[in-house]
């Protein structure tokens, strides 16, 4: 967690918003330090976190996390942490069919039409403990990333309606957030990724998005953030652009 | 059912008789966080492969990519568990060097080795490994080059930039002379019979994994990569590189090359793809690749030949889905062959992507414009320094030195970008675009002109 992105956003863990979906995405650099924030950040505001890691292994956000003052291996064993490691289980699923449906199972069609498996195992992970007082607070579904879906053979129109079920479910009915991260490719002509970049951003309540420098490349700082979105446009006055730039070094950790 | 080739005796025998080979001594060291299989990040333990070294960032375990400048490059070596994907330029003449050196340096240190081509039958392609270079002998190959190199200014002491005189040709990260951890290969001779009965590899030629007759599957891959995938889950599991076997005491790293991957040879054609929403074999066996590795102590190094993509989505999407990207971009046949700023290479290196790895930035080099080149043995690659024709220059100023040819623009790394509006005084001639940097990495938008 970064006490500075804490700041800018005017949040804390202990008032942290429900409710929202925050869409995280990235041009021409890295945005998956934004991933390790939120990440970090809900844990310690003791929230049920399930986390769809797509693109790296536990041991990776583990050791991140860590730096940033959370022990992964500890919230997953006290039952905080619901984590599919995509990786590991994407080997497994690829080589044997499945007994039962698997979260991952769009991996052994051809072009998969939907990703219900994933929404269930979602559903499932944060639904609240029933008889008993809860342990937690709000639950939060976190997605690193949407845009490897794609290239999975999801389609975009499967990966909105998957975010849209989950934002009916976690956001509205669970009082929960939803965090994606999402690749802007830019210049690439990836029109699929374009679609799901807009569709994503029309639903989200916040938008965080890493670029790289306009001047190019510099030692000490690696890039900017803008961030959007209507919980920014009410700081302040009224006449302030909805949009605000930082420019972040990240301290090598 | 596949026809595999493995070669030499086991691993009892490895390295007994090697000749005058300076073998990687085994160094003993505590690694923090494994990333192969086991535990994760749950206590020290003590891992002794040869021919690894940890990083000196992360603790991250790494393997030498057989080039020791692209080692430094890469911030100390090839991490395990990461895949490299390389750019193949466009004759496909320097990428196949690379991508030798690194099975080299895999029997060099007694790993396995795993060769996928659909071209080449791995078995010629492990002959025709280069030979590696002695301690001592590497060092009379710099120095020759060093001769033909010089000319009669290069004695002159620059009197006003002398700091830059200074200026190592590459940026050093490690110690200069790490023999034990990578080593230098000479591409004019072949590897020596003796270290390649020793080593141990496994072959995948596609031509052999065909049925016949040829049936489509109908689901996701084509069947080449289906069958190649199958091919290194099942040598991933008989070398118990995947931990799965705790009785084996000696573990060993895993090298996986693959040649040309994504090519109409595959039977894939993702090369003629208009968009990215068809054929996602390319994209689907990349991800289950990645997840093999990341699961295993291997280290993978994938060719792809990145100019025949038609589409600019599915590169893209390549690139995301790999570790770390360096393309090649080779001057034959192009007007730079003559430009008088590229005398002395034979094409740009970029460095398109470095992982994070167990990290929130990433090694990156300070040196951002790199070329390499092939003189009579060895394949390096430096920072270029242009050279600036003295007809060109009408105001030389304090960055550049007067020479016998013209005038030598010096420049440290930062200032890279300035040399590009040097250049753009003469549009006649073919301007070098500086790179504006590699990504992971943040990168600009466009050239800056002012």
């Amino acid at each position: 967690m970064f006490p500075e992105l804490n700041h800018l956003l005017n949040t804390t863990p202990d008032k942290a918003e429900q409710g929202k979906l925050t869409l995280l995405c990235d041009a021409k650099t890295d945005g998956s330090f934004l991933v390790h924030h939120f990440l970090s950040f809900y844990l310690k505001a003791n929230c049920k976190v399930c986390f769809v890691a797509l693109v790296q292994s536990f041991s990776h956000y583990g050791i991140v996390g860590q730096k940033l003052g959370v022990s992964l291996t500890a919230a997953r064993e006290r039952g905080q942490l619901v984590f599919l490691e995509a990786l590991k289980t994407s080997v497994d699923i690829f080589f044997q069919p499945p007994v039962e449906p698997h979260p991952l199972q769009f991996l052994r069609e051809a072009s998969a039409g939907n990703l219900q498996p994933l929404f269930e195992f979602v559903r499932e992970a944060l639904k609240p403990e029933d008889g008993g007082e809860a342990k937690w607070r709000h639950p939060v579904l976190l997605v690193d990333d949407l845009s490897v879906l794609l290239s999975l053979g999801v389609g975009a129109v499967a990966v909105l309606d998957f975010i849209h079920y989950c934002r009916a479910t976690v956001c509205t009915e669970l009082k929960g957030n939803v965090v994606a991260l999402v690749h802007d490719s830019g210049d690439s002509e990836d029109e699929e990724n374009d679609l799901l970049l807009s569709g994503l951003s029309h639903q989200s309540h916040l938008i965080l998005r890493a670029e790289g420098l306009a001047t190019g490349f510099c030692r000490d700082v690696h890039g900017q953030v803008r961030g959007g979105g209507c919980s920014l446009r009410w700081q302040g006055s009224g006449m302030q652009a909805p949009v605000k730039t930082w420019r972040i070094p990240l301290a090598p950790l | 059912m596949a026809a595999v080739s493995t070669c030499g005796p086991g691993p009892g025998n490895r390295g007994s008789e090697a000749v005058a080979v300076d073998r990687s001594s085994a160094t003993s060291f505590q690694r923090r966080g494994p990333r192969a299989g086991g535990t994760d990040g749950s206590g020290l333990r003590l891992v002794s492969i040869a021919g690894t070294r940890p990083s000196v960032r992360n603790g991250q375990l790494l393997v030498s990519t057989g080039l020791p400048a692209l080692d430094q490059l890469l911030g100390g070596g090839l991490a395990v568990g990461t895949v490299l994907l390389i750019e193949e330029d466009k004759y496909n003449v320097y990428s196949p060097l690379l991508f030798k050196s690194f099975l080299a340096e895999g029997v060099v240190n007694g790993h396995t080795l795993l060769v996928a081509s659909a071209k080449e039958h791995p078995a010629d392609t492990v002959q025709e490994l280069p030979a590696p270079l002695l301690d001592d002998s590497y060092k009379k190959e710099f120095d020759e080059d060093g001769c033909n190199d010089k000319t009669p200014d290069s004695h002159m002491k620059m009197k006003i930039a002398w700091r830059y005189q200074l200026l190592p040709k590459m940026e050093q990260v490690g110690p200069v002379l790490s023999s034990r951890f990578g080593h230098y290969y000479d591409v004019s001779k072949k590897i020596p019979q003796e270290l390649l009965q020793t080593a141990k590899w496994h072959g995948f030629f596609l031509p052999d994994n065909m049925p016949s007759p040829l049936a489509l599957e109908p689901g996701h891959l084509t069947h080449g990569y289906t069958m190649l995938l199958e091919f290194i889950k099942k040598v991933i599991s008989e070398e118990g590189v995947d931990g799965s076997n705790p009785q084996k005491k000696q573990r060993n790293i895993l090298r996986i090359g693959i040649q040309s991957l994504g090519s109409p040879l595959w039977g894939d054609n993702s090369c003629c793809a208009e968009s990215g929403d068809s054929g996602h074999s390319l994209t689907k066996f990349l991800y289950v690749l990645r997840g093999l590795v990341r699961t295993s102590l291997s280290a993978c190094v994938v060719t792809v030949p990145a100019h025949l993509i038609q589409s600019k989505a599915i590169t893209a999407r390549v690139t995301n889905l790999s570790d770390t990207v360096v393309g090649l971009e080779s001057f034959a046949g192009s007007e730079r062959e003559t430009n008088p700023f590229y005398k002395d290479y034979h094409g740009l290196m970029h460095i398109r992507q470095i992982p994070r790895l167990n990290n929130l930035i990433c090694d990156e080099s300070d040196v951002k414009d790199l070329a390499f080149k092939l003189k009579r043995k060895l394949f390096t690659i430096e920072s270029y320094r242009l050279r600036v024709p003295r007809s060109k220059l009408r105001n030389p100023g304090p960055h550049c030195t007067m020479g016998a040819d013209g005038y030598r623009l010096h420049l440290p790394p930062d200032l890279s970008d300035a040399a590009s509006r040097w250049c753009a005084q003469d549009p006649a001639r073919a301007t070098p675009p500086l790179g504006p940097g590699c990504s992971g990495l943040a990168r600009g938008e466009k050239h800056l002109d002012f």
